[in-house]
């Protein structure tokens, strides 16, 4: 066990989350409730993801610069946590759009789900899914990581039309679309934020971020004692 | 050996921690119950991640191990 100050610190922050984000009291919003805690629970997939999304590409820009294949296996591993946060994201968004976007008008879920945020989020998600394809189809070791380094670095910077900005562009029901009263961003912390909730959600965020950190250096190391002739540093 | 030790003694913890719930006094008893049975998710999540925290540190420490022998 590599003791880390920052595990320990993970557990504390989501123990924290558990029991504030599921005791502290929330402003009572219409249609949404009490579940707007999911806010500690759903919006940080997207976090962690999205931050372990940014550490992948830059190990991938790393690997492009120096060719150390360790570099290559770092950044793998890190977009596999963030796209498995990705999903998990995703299937929260759609348990709680279920009973919250359909009101009693006879809707189905899926004509709710077309939504151009899901399907951004979706797009974003299978570009991704692509990453893990491509870098399985090579057999040759050196053009497996630069090929697929070249295409993290086209993954990543598809997130942003397909996650931040094209949503924003189009109305939809999921908050941060024009139409809705919520501002912008997504999440427009300073405004869409009741104080209290802030409390628990910003770390809900870095705890959710360490875990996924943690998950993904396992596999890192899982991986380099694997590989371990290839490696020569 | 030394694994299968390892692994009863996980096994009575975890089923240390279910008996707790059992085995509560009347003031654990009633906060379980007060508002709307809230608290009793928190276990329940509490107890989820705990586990889940476990095992992360259980592989954790085999790779270390492994780490170690190579």
């Amino acid at each position: 066990m590599k003791k880390s100050w920052w595990k320990i610190l993970s557990f504390v922050l989501l123990v924290y989350t558990v029991v504030a984000g599921f005791l502290i009291k929330v402003p009572d919003l219409p249609i949404i409730h009490q579940s707007i805690r999911n806010l500690y629970f759903h919006v940080c997939m997207w976090f962690a993801m999205m931050i372990l999304f940014i550490i992948s590409f830059v190990y991938s820009i790393l690997y492009l610069s120096n060719s150390r294949y360790k570099n290559d296996i770092y950044a793998r591993q890190f977009a596999a946590v963030g796209a498995f946060l990705g999903i998990l994201g995703y299937s929260t968004g759609a348990i709680w759009a279920n009973y919250t976007w359909l009101t009693d008008q006879n809707q189905s879920l899926g004509s709710v789900l077309k939504e151009p945020k899901l399907l951004g989020a979706a797009i974003a998600l299978l570009i991704y899914g692509a990453y893990f394809v491509l870098r399985g189809s090579f057999t040759d070791i050196d053009k497996r990581a630069r090929v697929s380094a070249v295409y993290n670095i086209f993954a990543f910077v598809m997130l942003f039309p397909s996650i931040w900005i094209i949503p924003r562009m189009v109305g939809s029901l999921h908050p941060g679309a024009p139409g809705s009263d919520t501002g912008n961003p997504a999440l427009n912390a300073e405004k869409d934020l009741d104080a209290v909730m802030r409390m628990v959600f910003y770390p809900a965020v870095i705890g959710w971020t360490l875990l996924g950190v943690w998950i993904a250096t396992l596999r890192i190391r899982i991986q380099l004692l694997q590989d371990k002739t290839l490696i020569n540093e | 050996m030394n694994k299968i030790i390892r692994r009863l003694l996980f096994m009575i913890c975890c089923l240390c921690s279910t008996m707790v719930l059992f085995a509560q006094n009347q003031t654990t008893e009633e906060v379980m119950r007060s508002n709307g049975k809230i608290y009793v998710v928190v276990a329940v999540c509490l107890t989820i991640l705990t586990g889940l925290f476990l095992y992360v540190f259980l592989v954790d420490r085999k790779i270390s191990k492994i780490e170690k022998d190579n």
